[in-house]
């Protein structure tokens, strides 16, 4: 979706604020929310994908004022709400009233540096060939879909080369949905700053995307 | 995406606490009575982020680039599997490119759309690389962001910008510096920091190292 989210090129945000000696958390609730995102995640009650579908769609003077952690609670009490975890009631008023919904797992203790080792790995079976190889040129689709997509705006409707072929990956726009992985091939497509910015973008640029195969039109 | 601070601006005192507080304690308390959370869980995960899993793993995987030119090549064709020889898998790290600067090109990289990072190999993200400000720049003007960095390249060297749009992971192999050729991996994973390996700065040179950290040759 066009959310606040999607920032290439957007401008007017001023100096980029650096902290030396930054600590991966400021204050302990920071911490609380990180933990209780990745644990949440681990129940297998939604993928990656719904989970980022759920913080881009706050609105986006909401999304722009918010701290990354933030972000992630407010993703995270959409996400628990959607898929019945909780209920209005019980977030407003912290404690459970209604009996606990079976979730797939529950992360354990001593089940964390296995679960952190393996992740989640989102390639599949290559079932079908690729219909682009290394140095085809393509021109990125004009699209602006209303749910989840992962072709930023910025690179919408511009011409580049196939760079790389990564493979069969499970394709955002749909798994966010709920709708199927749906895989498909992804590729790392590479554009002149010139071809996005137009003419005043720096000739010594070249952008990197890595963009699945719904996202591309043969030149 | 404003900072991270904000919130404890409104606290009167450190006994209070702030809205953001209060409502992720509420969020953990419910979570964790309806059985979906473990806190001992909880506890592990932010753990392992503070004390295991960080930049120095990137250091290591550097060093050993700089070092071992067999792993180099490892490292340029499966990143992933060549970052599993030290045992850094999994999340956020399953589909890992490692490219190169060279004295010709200076890579960057960024999540335009959220704040995808090898979190095997780096860890957690820092506030700036997850902010509106970096997130927004580096596609457009990379060298504007690189001199709020203090870094500044030769003239004619090529930018390229790696928007992480998808699941693959970017580690940057900074160029290593001029007088180290007699380094351990050890002495060399001291000079490759956090912004080296997304692009943010250089290596740091051997004379730029603060003294308690001089390797003794």
């Amino acid at each position: 979706m066009n959310g606040a989210q999607d920032l290439g090129g957007q401008m007017g945000f001023g100096p980029i604020e650096l902290e030396p000696n930054e600590p991966n958390f400021h204050g302990k609730w920071e911490e609380r929310a990180f933990a209780i995102t990745l644990a949440m995640g681990a129940t297998g009650s939604w993928n990656l994908d719904a989970s980022r579908s759920a913080r881009e769609s706050l609105p986006p003077a909401e999304y722009l004022s918010s701290s990354y952690y933030e972000i992630w609670t407010k993703g995270l009490e959409k996400l628990c709400l959607g898929a019945d975890l909780i209920s209005q009631e019980e977030l407003a008023n912290g404690h459970m009233k209604n009996p606990a919904k079976p979730v797939k797992r529950v992360l354990s203790a001593a089940d964390v540096a296995a679960t952190l080792a393996k992740g989640g790995p989102v390639n599949r079976p290559e079932t079908r060939a690729a219909s682009y190889k290394i140095g085809d040129p393509i021109r990125t689709k004009v699209m602006h879909p209303e749910g989840h997509t992962r072709l930023p705006r910025y690179a919408r409707g511009c011409v580049g080369v196939i760079e790389a072929i990564h493979g069969v990956h499970v394709f955002p726009d749909n798994n966010a949905a709920g709708t199927g992985e749906d895989p498909q091939w992804l590729y790392g497509v590479v554009f002149n700053g010139p071809d996005i910015w137009g003419p005043d973008g720096d000739p010594k640029l070249t952008l990197r995307l890595d963009l699945w195969e719904p996202y591309l039109d043969r030149l | 995406m404003s900072g991270h601070d904000h919130d404890h601006h409104h606290a009167h005192d450190h006994s209070e606490l702030s809205e953001t507080e209060l409502r992720v304690r509420a969020l953990e308390t419910l979570l964790t009575e309806k059985g979906y959370v473990d806190p001992a869980a909880l506890d592990v995960l932010i753990e392992t982020y503070e004390t295991k899993i960080g930049p120095k793993n990137g250091a290591r995987v550097v060093a050993k680039a700089w070092s071992d030119p067999a792993y180099r090549d490892r490292l340029l064709t499966d990143a992933t599997a060549a970052i599993a020889e030290f045992g850094f898998t999994g999340r956020q790290g399953e589909h890992m490119v490692a490219v190169e600067n060279t004295p010709d090109s200076h890579n960057m990289v960024v999540c335009t759309l959220c704040s995808c990072y090898p979190w095997t190999v780096l860890g957690l993200p820092p506030v700036w690389y997850k902010s509106a400000p970096y997130r927004s720049r580096t596609v457009r003007d990379p060298g504007s962001v690189l001199a709020e960095f203090g870094v500044t390249l030769p003239a004619g060297t090529d930018i390229r910008v790696w928007d992480s749009t998808a699941e693959v992971r970017y580690l940057i192999i900074p160029m290593r510096p001029a007088g180290t050729e007699d380094w351990s991996e050890d002495q060399l994973a001291e000079l490759v920091s956090r912004d080296s390996m997304i692009g943010t700065a250089l290596a740091t040179r051997p004379e730029d190292l603060s003294n308690d950290l001089e390797p003794t040759q």
